[in-house]
């Protein structure tokens, strides 16, 4: 779009601008949304991807399993923020966000296509490590194009209202990540899946990103970016711009350590570690933690756009406050109704609701040796319904010795649990889904708002997925440290010591956000 | 509400200091020293990315907040 473009854009009704953020919105979101679908499906089939890719007794394949983890998101997706952050402040948001979307696109999709560590071997985790890297990279780039493309289109007094669209993608490619699993997994044999089924769902991404990709390839730049670009107003060094002028530097450093710290945590407790908490601490069966997770996400989505719009009105410091806020004093009585809702020990076993049952068979790597499973139902008379297996290793001459101790067995424990339940916990989780609306539906017109165009691609990228990547990416490792280590002590409610860290990191935002965010201030700080 | 800005500076840089104590010897040298692969990634990640952003950003937030870059004027 040249300057008389920018012009020609600015001359329109508010109805006709109006229909092109629609298009503009269509074409951010659907690549965005396909970013996020594809980030997630690792994390959603990291289960299985371990087996194929990365064998646990294999150190070097444990050890790329480790990197793939972490890398991902803590290196390289700020790294993506400074590389596509720079390029898009320089050639422009469009092009930079069709590069994010192919090199995303194409990464998972070929991550569906690697053969197995049985197959080619080290090549397989190799392979697979490099292009979680990309994926990384490319997310690290998209965001902060996509929220300053939509930005830069909408009227001043609706930014909140446009770029909460944009918000509503990463959550809605949560969703849909876990509607195609279930669907992949439901109209498949577990051995199918198992066995080719899991590579499905990398493999509809390719689509996904075709019609995306010629979308976006039809949309015109940003008319505001095009302007500074026509008055030669764009900055030939955005990194140095941002970081390394102390006037802007502040404002980067606000952004994160006053908004998008606090936002990370809140967005990770919501999303991600509700759901590590049922499955991992309540032991509830993954295909319904999936389920109800999902719903929970679907009746949450429309409330960014809600928090969005009031932003717009009361001020986008207002809204994200006050999520936090609710956030740190709500999340220890929802956590500690969601672990009674399961108390077994306050359940009725029906009649002859217990079963035992031991099975053994040969060892699948030592030919002389067995694995021996005691596995054990309990029916109680609500309906739910505990399984538990332990599998012992057991050679010719006994029980496998480890460290002069009989090796302690294997447990795997899962709990069905009855709809009552179910809903219950749908209700609890879309309450922490409320928190994560309030405070993220706002923040990319928030982040947008506090950088000029020159450098602004570049400037936002960077608080985002910090707070995002490393403050939020931190919260699964941080919490499970405080969860084992005050349930190693003996501490009577253990299970909610991992709260401490998103309440902790909360807390500290919230005070940075109260006392030095201006109060209510929508305009571009330009 | 200045005042207090620059106060909190002080604050801010001793969390940070905190932050980097702990981070270190709770979780960054342990997992470094544990003899493991997969903590050695972690540990590596934590004291040489993780800990230079938030301990070393909180600490330059505090220090701009105590030179009063954060006044009313100023933003």
């Amino acid at each position: 779009m040249s300057d008389s473009n920018h012009e020609q854009y600015e001359n329109l009704s508010d109805k006709q601008k109006n229909r092109t953020i629609w298009k503009v919105i269509m074409a951010s979101s659907l690549g965005t949304l396909i970013e996020w679908y594809d980030f997630y499906l690792f994390g959603s089939l990291a289960v299985v991807l371990a087996t194929k890719f990365f064998p646990a007794d294999n150190p070097t394949a444990a050890f790329l399993s480790t990197l793939a983890t972490f890398a991902a998101g803590f290196v390289v997706r700020p790294f993506g923020a400074l590389f596509f952050g720079r390029l898009g402040d320089i050639i422009g948001r469009k092009y930079t966000f069709l590069v994010t979307l192919l090199i995303m696109g194409f990464s998972t999709f070929l991550i569906g296509c690697i053969p197995s560590y049985e197959t080619i071997g080290f090549m397989a985790p190799l392979l697979v490590l490099i292009l979680r890297l990309l994926q990384g990279l490319a997310l690290g780039g998209e965001y902060g194009g996509a929220a300053t493309y939509v930005a830069e289109y909408a009227q001043p007094h609706r930014r909140g209202y446009w770029t909460s669209w944009i918000q509503t993608t990463a959550t809605v490619g949560l969703f849909i990540s876990l509607v195609v699993i279930l669907l992949t997994k439901s109209t498949l044999s577990a051995e199918d899946f198992d066995t080719w089924g899991w590579r499905v769902p990398f493999w509809i991404s390719i689509l996904m990103v075709v019609v995306s990709y010629f979308i976006r390839k039809n949309m015109k730049e940003s008319p505001l970016f095009a302007k500074a670009k026509s008055e030669g107003k764009i900055s030939t060094n955005p990194l140095k711009e941002s970081f390394g002028n102390r006037f802007n530097f502040k404002f980067v450093l606000l952004a994160l350590f006053g908004a998008a710290m606090g936002q990370g945590v809140i967005w990770y407790t919501g999303q991600f570690y509700s759901m590590s908490f049922m499955q991992k601490v309540m032991n509830i069966e993954g295909t319904q933690v999936d389920s109800l997770m999902a719903i929970a996400l679907l009746l949450g989505t429309p409330f960014f756009v809600f928090f969005g719009w009031l932003s717009d009105k009361v001020g986008r410091k207002a809204v994200m406050m006050a999520g936090m806020v609710i956030a740190i004093f709500a999340y220890r009585p929802i956590y500690t109704a969601m672990f009674k809702s399961l108390n077994t020990s306050e359940k009725v076993v029906s009649t002859g609701g217990i079963t035992e049952a031991r099975t053994a068979k040969v060892h699948n790597k030592i030919a002389t040796d067995s694995l021996i499973t005691f596995h054990k139902e309990i029916a109680y008379t609500d309906g739910t319904l505990a399984k538990k297996d332990s599998v012992v290793h057991w050679s010719p001459a006994g029980p496998v010795m480890k460290d002069g101790k009989a090796e302690a067995p294997k447990v795997t424990q899962s709990i069905k649990i009855t709809d009552d339940t179910k809903w219950y916990l749908v209700f609890l989780v879309f309450i922490q889904v409320i928190f994560v609306t309030m405070v993220y539906g706002p923040i990319a017109a928030f982040l947008v708002e506090m950088f000029p165009v020159r450098i602004r691609y570049t400037s936002m990228s960077l608080p985002y997925h910090i707070g995002n990547g490393v403050f939020g990416g931190l919260l699964p490792a941080v919490a499970t440290y405080l969860v084992t280590t005050a349930k190693d002590a003996g501490h009577t409610s253990w299970y909610l010591e991992g709260l401490w860290y998103p309440i902790g990191v909360a807390t500290v935002c919230l005070i940075i956000g109260m006392i030095y965010l201006k109060r209510k201030n929508n305009n571009i700080h330009d | 509400m200045d005042g207090l800005k620059k106060i909190l500076g002080i604050v801010w840089i001793l969390l940070a200091l905190v932050v980097l104590y702990f981070g270190l010897t709770v979780m960054g040298i342990p997992k470094l020293t544990s003899g493991k692969q997969e903590d050695l990634v972690f540990g590596i990640i934590i004291v040489f990315i993780l800990l230079p952003i938030v301990s070393g950003g909180l600490g330059v937030f505090g220090y701009y907040a105590l030179s009063g870059d954060y006044s009313e004027e100023k933003l």
